[in-house]
């Protein structure tokens, strides 16, 4: 079953991590940051909301090891899935990557890859840069 | 202003729970409608609203009232998952209340269980969870894995702790006769139980069952029509505060905090009138975010609440008293089931003395969850 299905709304975020960015939309009338990409900021209602590239940092808010397989295109567990706070100021569900044990507080930073393998879509996830 | 005119619980019934191949979601609510209906002494030409949830049809509502055979002047399908029983005992409420309805059948099905031993294919993934799914949460109970793992840093609860609300629940089991698992537990077996996704064990997971259930309300005028003893709505409030869990604005405080205070205050009860819990548990986690959040303690504060057989048989704060979502059946929406029970125990049903009876529960809170920690919705019930 796909799990990625990209609309006209999502498509310049996923053309976007294709591309090696993570694309975050920020909003013209209150000026906070967006995600996922929506037509209404969900603070403020405004409508002018413009795309920009974030440096994708961040720190671990939340993280769990799946021990059971969920989704084709995310690999074979154990894997860990964290939530990630970018430095923007919004909150990101994604996967850690890389062998360093998670700890909630960890610096984290964007590294897009196919989790699934060369066939798999390309995904914004993070690795652990420094440790808390 | 006169006062308005009361709504109350005055039949509950489950259909078979459990493994049941032979039913479909539609039987299993007839079932439980017949049943419910034939205690309070009423029948199918006195109910004038249905109330039903489900994702087995794209009208749930209008597929059911076909099959039953009724045509309701007031149709109410809200979907809010698991809580969205508590959050049609409050619609319904209202309507008797504002003299819209007088006799309301609240309905759930479902076979969840039998579904997944014939064939499993999850629903693909739609608009906003495209930013989810691909990641690979197992879900839902990864969602509240990483809850309980920040509510674990935030407050040094532990595994024990969310362990005692399952050895708890099955204490409770023990005495249900149509409990899934009776045989008791330890803290020790649900640590010792595979991990599913950390910090959460398998005993930390609620069943996977089939069944079905429903409840008859009827306002206050039709009481003296009914055989039950009635059970009043004094109060409820509902809330959502996100759909996918990373949309959760902290992922330690849920929706309880609204709808419990808006329920209270309409009943004017506080914490201490309550003389039993029925509190959703999809999980141990969410025992011990709810009661918090509720203000039954104060955040970090939930796992002592639930130590030492407190909310056990013979506790002083009696909780899930039917064995719960984690032993006793929980079909995927576990809302209806906690609204049964605590009908149940506020008129007395089970035997005098015995351990499945609350000695004289007259004052009953009842908390659904519902997605992942996403909506709650709270009710008060009292003995009539
Ligand atoms: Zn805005």
């Amino acid at each position: 079953m796909e799990d990625l299905v990209p609309d006209a709304e999502t498509q310049p975020f996923w053309d976007g991590v294709a591309a090696g960015e993570l694309r975050l939309q920020r909003c013209g009338e209150c000026d906070r940051a967006v995600f996922y990409p929506r037509a209404l900021c969900p603070h403020c209602f405004g409508d002018r909301l413009d795309w920009f590239t974030s440096p994708g940092k961040g720190t671990v808010y939340a993280y769990t090891v799946a021990r059971r397989a969920f989704s084709p295109s995310a690999g074979t567990p154990p894997y860990t899935v964290a939530l990630i706070d970018l430095d923007e100021g919004v909150r990101m569900l994604s996967r850690i990557v890389g062998d360093s044990p998670v700890r909630i507080g960890d610096r984290v930073e964007l590294e897009i890859t196919r989790l699934g393998g060369e066939d798999s879509p390309a995904l914004p996830c993070f690795r652990v840069r420094e440790s808390v | 202003m006169s006062r308005r005119r009361r709504a109350a619980i005055v039949g509950v019934a489950e259909s078979e729970v459990g493994r049941t191949p032979h039913l479909t979601v539609l039987s299993q609510q007839a079932a439980a409608t017949r049943a419910a209906l034939s205690e309070a002494g009423l029948g199918p030409g006195d109910v004038d609203a249905l109330f039903v949830a489900g994702n087995w049809s794209w009208a749930p509502a209008l597929t059911l009232a076909e099959y039953l055979g009724l045509s309701p002047d007031y149709l109410d399908s809200t979907n809010i998952g698991g809580s969205s029983f508590e959050a049609h005992l409050g619609h319904a409420t209202a309507a008797i209340e504002a003299g819209l309805i007088d006799v309301a059948l609240i309905t759930y099905g479902s076979t969840q269980r039998s579904n997944r031993s014939r064939a499993s294919a999850r629903p693909p993934a739609t608009l906003t969870e495209q930013f989810d799914r691909p990641f690979g949460l197992p879900q839902p109970v990864g969602a509240y894995a990483l809850a309980a793992n920040r509510y674990f840093h935030q407050y040094g609860a532990t595994g024990e702790q969310l362990a005692e609300v399952a050895v708890s629940a099955r204490q409770w089991a023990a005495h249900n006769p149509h409990a899934y698992h009776r045989d008791p537990i330890t803290v020790d077996d649900v640590l010792g139980s595979p991990m599913i996704s950390d910090p959460l064990h398998v005993l930390d997971c609620c069943l996977v069952t089939d069944g079905g259930g429903a409840l008859v309300v009827a306002a206050e005028d039709r009481w003296p029509d009914v055989r039950t003893r009635p059970v009043v709505v004094l109060g409820h409030g509902e809330t959502t505060t996100h759909h996918s869990i990373a949309r959760m604005p902290d992922l330690t405080v849920t929706g309880a905090a609204r709808s419990g205070p808006a329920a209270m205050k309409m009943a004017g009860v506080t914490h201490a009138d309550f003389d039993l819990l029925e509190i959703y548990d999809s999980f141990t986690i969410t025992v011990l975010l709810t009661l918090e959040s509720l203000g039954f303690c104060e955040p970090g504060g939930a796992g002592e609440l639930v130590a030492l057989g407190r909310t056990g048989p013979g506790g002083d704060l009696p909780m899930n008293t039917n064995g719960g979502g984690l032993s006793y059946t929980h079909p995927g929406m576990y809302g209806i089931f906690l609204l049964i029970e605590a009908t149940r125990q506020l008129r007395h049903d089970f035997a005098a003395g015995s351990v499945r009876q609350v000695d004289d529960a007259r004052l009953a809170l009842v908390h659904g969850t519902g997605g992942v920690l996403s909506s709650t919705s709270t009710v008060v019930l009292g003995r009539g």
